[in-house]
């Protein structure tokens, strides 16, 4: 049996943990309206730039002078896969629903004779597979995103995808992150990068996407501009994507310790009020037994 | 008689209203786009945009993109820029401290790739092209000021 003061100590302790815990959940809502806001902003582009490549990939991905980036080296040896995590935790499942799929793909690339290579993006990646994966991670970058994710980032992170690539280290790119869907879900996925997957038309206009156009200049210089802008644009939404889920696994995380808090105060109250009660009780008999004595 | 514009940067959809014409910077030279224009794709240079909202001897508002590309469809015309500002904005006294400041720091940059290897090399070309980038972005809107005063 506790002592009350253990009790009350408990209490206490409790209560200033419920409020760093409430305190996190309201700072990672307004985080998430705002990460939503950016998401949205930013999707005009990725949308008007995917209707562009259609309607230029399409024609170009047969012909014998297409662009690596669009038809790949011609062979699967080495997977580059880029893990997109958080810097920070205290985010329910957020980062370990990635590293989880992150560990399920290389568990599935090495039998097969393929070589990985990793890329983390995020404190949380980085210590996540260095254990298990060390020899694996070719660079870690930290602190993407901060403060917001700007374009200027992902931008960089491209480059340098793009340098390893033309280097030949690697011959498919694939980038692990979760899709936000709402405050509760996050979508685990993996978006290949290199080669282009051109999304099957499906969203393009007939009458946009079937016109004969002009090109100024050529269809393959046109390309070979757009497609590391692309491959940019598409590392911009992922990270927007993780920023906006992480913040939305934060807040749905901080809300279930802020009830459970709550939950365990309301307990050590009740335990608070019976030994008290106890204590009180004891010594009332102890003083009218005392009494009966005399 | 009018076309849809549409200015988008990878951060948001900055304009989209419907004009009378508009004049893109294409790499091959600027192009006009009216009403029924043919399909067309163009990557732009650096340089202004210039939106007639009314009619076509009005110029109603200009803007700054730098690079990117342009889509002409059947009524429609959306230009997707890399980064677009008001040409007010521009202020050439800082854009040439900035000017010099970046080109200041190139040279020993290379330098630094040159020696290093590995992993830090490969930051170090990000940090190279980064500055790259903001070099040829500065001269671009080094140019567009002196386009505009003239």
């Amino acid at each position: 049996m506790p002592s009350l003061k253990d009790l009350r100590n408990r209490i206490r302790s409790v209560r200033s943990t419920q409020k760093i815990t409430s305190a996190m959940k309201v700072v990672a809502a307004s985080r998430l309206r705002r990460a939503v806001e950016q998401v949205e902003a930013a999707r005009p582009y990725g949308q008007r730039m995917e209707r562009v490549l259609a309607s230029l990939a399409g024609r170009m991905a047969g012909l014998p002078g297409a662009p690596p980036l669009l038809v790949g080296t011609g062979k699967e040896e080495t997977h580059l896969l880029v893990v997109a995590t958080s810097d920070r935790g205290l985010a329910g499942g957020f980062n370990a629903s990635i590293l989880r799929e992150t560990r399920r793909r290389i568990r599935e690339l090495l039998p097969a004779g393929r070589t990985v290579m990793v890329l983390t993006i995020g404190r949380k990646g980085r210590d996540g597979l260095r254990r298990d994966y060390g020899r694996l991670i070719h660079d870690s970058l930290t602190e993407v995103g901060r403060r917001q994710v700007s374009f200027d980032e992902a931008r960089d992170i491209a480059q340098r995808i793009l340098v390893l690539y033309q280097a030949g280290r690697f011959d498919v790119a694939t980038i692990i992150y979760n899709r936000f869907r709402s405050a509760m879900t996050q979508i685990v996925t993996a978006q290949q990068l290199i080669p282009f997957a051109a999304t099957s038309g499906e969203e393009v206009d007939p009458a946009v996407g079937g016109a004969i156009y002009e090109f100024e200049p050529s269809e393959e210089e046109i390309l070979s501009e757009l497609l590391p802008k692309n491959l940019a644009v598409q590392i911009y939404t992922a990270l927007l994507e993780n920023a906006a889920s992480e913040q939305g696994a934060r807040m749905t995380a901080m809300d279930n310790a802020t009830r459970n808090a709550g939950e365990m105060i309301d307990r050590l109250t009740l335990n608070y009020n019976r030994t008290r009660q106890a204590a009180i009780t004891k010594e009332l008999i102890e003083i009218i037994s005392g009494a009966e004595a005399l | 008689m009018a076309v849809g514009f549409e200015l988008v940067t990878p951060e948001r959809l900055l304009v989209s209203k419907v004009v009378v014409m508009v004049v893109v910077p294409g790499t091959e030279g600027n192009f006009g786009v009216l009403e029924g224009h043919a399909p067309f794709i163009s990557t732009i240079r650096p340089g202004m945009i210039d939106i007639y909202g009314e009619n076509q001897s009005e110029l109603s508002e200009r803007i700054f993109v730098i690079g990117g590309v342009a889509q002409v469809t059947e009524g429609h015309c959306t230009v997707l820029a890399d980064e677009a500002v008001s040409p007010d904005t521009l202020d050439r006294g800082s854009i040439e401290t900035d000017l010099r400041i970046v080109e200041g720091n190139l040279p020993s940059l290379r330098e630094q790739v040159a020696r290093a290897a590995d992993t830090d090399r490969e930051r170090l070309l990000i940090e190279l092209h980064r500055l790259e980038h903001e070099q040829t972005v500065l001269q671009a809107k080094l140019q567009a000021v002196g386009e505009i005063t003239r």
